[in-house]
């Protein structure tokens, strides 16, 4: 029985690292990546346990709607995420150690200004529909999310992307706006999906990818049915014979369907039930550590927060220990109002951490002026589940500080396109990015069209263009840090909280130990990388 | 009997125009709603330039009377047109989902509408004895609980504690009969549970009024059975009331069961119906709503006429 219980949560122990150690098991990384794109098979680093092939994984998945559809600028939530991933390939992939490594690209070289980036593509790869892939088909899939009428969700991932070519057969070159040194990272995008093309376009209409799944049924909302490719180009990869997804968006019937053996593995399992789960000796519970983080937006530009001291007085007045513990029943890590979380590669270790302390927050009124203070919070459970409820909380924790926070509920149908980014102070998340660039470059740069506090801070936008461009790791470390220290001492936002993802699985399903520290079900890679027990 | 089809004549043309009028209001009230399908399909991610490029590209741009007066000029072909947010035809998007509805409420009918008479006559024929209190007891605390509740109980019995059937009804499209009868009964037996008891009561409060009448204690005189004098002549009389709430409840059982098939997973119209309301799908939330409008005034109408025929005084009116 004890023996069962410690099994029962296989965190992601990479968070664990003493952060000090941190860089030394990020380099350690770094050289396992380098070995993948030797072309060692993937199985070879799977651990001691040796995948089973066969039987049939069954997800039920929160995240499905029947207005899913199969063109990959319109994915939005993980039920397609989750199914499209086991169908395409995409150019890069992020191992589980976070680092890009190639997929469909064998390899790739940019120029030392990080401006140009050459891919060169696999060679001997078909489509499910019998079509070889060339780098015709990647350009018309990438330029499906370019251009004016793009409705694409990943139009602005690509916003960079000047001009996408072929050169020859077997390579692609992106020409960007400016230099930008993650760009393998950012064609590991689930949406930048390879598919064929067709009269010179990408024909997301048929379905075939060169994915370790064949899909065989698709209806929205409902289900997804895969089947194993047969010829799948990567080795130690995509076990299950068949796989299928089940959208149940009911928390409640979610579980249900796990503990009834209905289903294998579920997403999303709400966190005041996880106690109870964690008793069933079948189930295993996954998290996945600083997933997405809350935050709290202040406008800077508004008339209350225009004084970064107020702005810091309210920074001070967060119990962050307590809202860690009540709205997520511990599954997270305290924030320290910068974006990038503690598994990310650019994560400043040397900060510290910014703690519950109204006395400071008093000295920060007093230095604005101010003997008190009172806003209003907007807040909406459409931010994340248990918003209002922190909001509250936040609101009793800034008493103490002589902070009156007003809490306004706002309905959570068009909070964000009616309230958020409008009012002064609201409640938001953000799913946490791969890389430390685009997190600032799409939620804190100047102009950005997510600049959630309107913030416009010089230094911080001069070191974003530079670190982006810049190849020699080190020093982008150097500037990276410097911007989170600036997010925290001088931006709008409230981070208080790093989200866990929480999935459960039965144990009739396992994985090779470790799973990717981002995303949820294994960095959405749950398909092709876990095997039957 | 031609005054039968006049009837039906008259209450389908009568059903048209409602039809008609649900349709306008249903676009005026989804236009009224704050946001379209542009903000809600791209959510948090929606900039300025992606929405205008995904109205244009919808035709959303245009003026609303327009795209109404195409919507039913469509219509009359027989065409539903295309769902906005995935471009698929709705006659396909909204065909297995309404097998899926119309078989769940036909099975939950002919579990519930027979068992509600039967019990109803038996609480009629046994009034105020223990056996009437029991049934009418259990019969509305069913009713009382909300039916996410019933629904989580009998998943917790019978699913989880059990094990004898699934805890979601799960229906892949080639499933086998057997396996649409097994996933379907625990959907089946939290609807029957709702619906029961009006109906039983219905049917007890109208056969009791009719007992007392002078023309049943001549019955009774005469030395008939007490299965005879209920089934023969009680029954016919008290059919109009009876029928008017069983029309009622069948309604309710293919519109009304949206949290069922939240709970239960079952892949029916009503999840289609909200999906398309929160991502402002105008065309299929316009062919669910018409579609569940036909459904009530079908069901109604039959109610009418099913109570005129049954009572002669309606059906042979004077001069």
């Amino acid at each position: 029985m004890s023996d069962n219980k410690n099994k029962i949560t296989q965190a992601n122990h990479e968070f664990s690292f003493p952060r000090r150690d941190f860089l030394k098991y990020s380099a350690a990384a770094a050289a396992v990546a380098g070995a993948f794109s030797m072309g060692l098979p993937f199985g070879a680093f799977a651990g001691e346990a040796t995948p089973k092939p066969g039987g049939v994984l069954r997800l039920g998945l929160a995240g499905g709607s029947t207005t899913d559809s199969k063109d990959p600028g319109s994915w939005s939530d993980t039920f397609t995420f989750v199914g499209f991933s086991a169908v395409y390939n995409t150019l890069t992939e992020i191992a589980v150690d976070g680092s890009a490594i190639p997929e469909l690209a064998e390899s790739w070289t940019s120029t030392p200004d990080a401006r140009v980036w050459t891919f060169k593509i696999r060679q001997g790869v078909t489509f499910h529909n019998g079509k070889t892939l060339t780098a015709e088909d990647v350009v018309a899939s990438i330029q499906h999310h370019l251009g004016e009428k793009s409705t694409s969700a990943a139009k602005t991932v690509l916003g960079d992307v000047a001009k996408v070519s072929a050169n020859g057969s077997d390579s692609v070159v992106f020409e960007l706006h400016s230099g930008n040194a993650d760009f393998s990272y950012v064609v590991a995008d689930y949406h930048l999906a390879i598919m064929p093309s067709k009269d010179g376009a990408a024909d997301w209409q048929a379905g075939a990818g060169t994915g370790g799944y064949r899909l065989k049924d698709f209806e929205p909302g409902l289900r997804m049915t895969l089947e194993r490719s047969p010829d799948y180009w990567k080795p130690g990869r995509a076990h299950f014979a068949s796989a299928e997804l089940i959208a149940i968006s009911d928390g409640a019937a979610r579980v249900n369907a796990l503990v009834t053996g209905q289903v294998d593995v579920i997403n999303k399992v709400d966190l005041k039930t996880v106690a109870l789960l964690k008793r069933n000796p079948n189930l295993v519970i996954e998290e996945t550590k600083g997933a997405q983080h809350y935050t709290f937006p202040m406008l800077t530009d508004s008339q209350v927060f225009l004084n970064n001291d107020v702005r810091l007085a309210m920074k001070h007045a967060i119990n962050r220990e307590t809202l860690l513990a009540s709205v997520l029943h511990g599954y997270g890590l305290v924030g320290n109002d910068h974006p990038i979380q503690p598994g990310s590669r650019f994560i400043n270790t040397a900060l510290e951490q910014r703690t519950y302390d109204p006395d400071k927050s008093r000295f920060y009124l007093k230095k604005a002026g101010l003997d008190s203070l009172k806003v209003r919070l907007q807040a909406s459970d459409a931010a994340y589940t248990g918003a209002v409820d922190a909001s509250v909380l936040f609101k009793e924790q800034a008493r103490a500080a002589g902070i009156e926070i007003d809490v306004v509920r706002e309905p959570a149908d068009g909070f964000f396109s009616n309230v958020w980014m409008k009012q002064p102070f609201t409640t938001s998340f953000w799913y946490s990015s791969l890389t430390a660039d685009r997190m600032f470059s799409i939620g804190y740069a100047k102009g950005a069209a997510w600049n959630e506090t309107h913030w416009d801070n010089p230094r911080f936008n001069q070191l974003l263009n530079a670190a982006r461009g810049e190849m020699n790791d080190p020093l982008r470390r150097e500037m990276y840090n410097e911007m989170q220290a600036l997010c925290r001492d001088e931006g709008g936002a409230i981070v208080p909280l790093f989200a866990s993802s929480v999935a459960a699985r039965s144990n009739r399903v396992v994985h090779g130990g470790q799973t990717a520290p981002y995303g949820e079900l294994d960095g959405l890679r749950v398909i092709e990388r876990w095997w039957q027990a | 009997m031609r005054s039968i089809f006049k009837l039906l004549g008259q209450r389908l043309a009568l059903g048209l125009l409602s039809l008609f009028a649900v349709s306008v209001i249903i676009f005026l009230a989804v236009g009224m709603l704050p946001g379209d399908i542009a903000q809600a399909m791209l959510g948090q991610s929606a900039t300025p330039e992606t929405v205008a490029a995904y109205r244009a590209q919808l035709g959303l741009d245009l003026p609303p009377l327009t795209r109404f007066g195409h919507w039913i000029w469509q219509l009359l072909h027989g065409d539903l047109g295309v769902s906005l947010a995935n471009q698929r035809p709705i006659a396909e998007l909204v065909g297995s989902r309404l097998g899926n509805t119309f078989s769940l409420a036909l099975l939950a009918a002919l579990v519930s509408v027979p068992l509600a008479l039967c019990l109803g006559m038996l609480a009629a024929l046994y009034r105020n004895s223990w056996f009437d209190r029991l049934l009418n007891t259990s019969a509305l605390s069913a009713v009382s609980f909300p039916e996410f509740f019933v629904a989580y109980i009998l998943i917790l019995v019978f699913a989880v504690k059990l094990n004898w059937f699934p805890s979601i009804s799960n229906l892949a499209p080639d499933a086998s009969l057997g396996t649409v009868l097994e996933r379907s009964v625990l959907p089946v037996a939290t609807l029957s549970l709702v619906v029961i008891a009006q109906m039983m009561r219905m049917t007890r409060a109208s056969l009791i009024n009719l007992l007392a009448s002078p023309y049943i204690e001549m019955a009774r005189l005469k030395g008939i059975s007490q299965s005879r004098i209920i089934l023969r002549h009680a029954l016919p009389n008290a059919l109009a009331p009876i029928v008017n709430v069983v029309a009622l409840n069948l309604a309710y059982l293919v519109v009304g069961v949206v949290v069922v098939e939240v709970v239960f997973v079952y892949p029916g119209l009503g999840q289609l119906l909200v999906d398309s309301v929160a991502k402002r799908d105008i065309p299929v939330v316009q062919a669910c709503s018409l579609i569940f409008a036909a459904t009530y005034i079908l069901l109604n109408t039959s109610a009418d006429v099913l109570s005129i025929a049954s009572n002669p005084r309606l059906m042979h009116p004077k001069g």
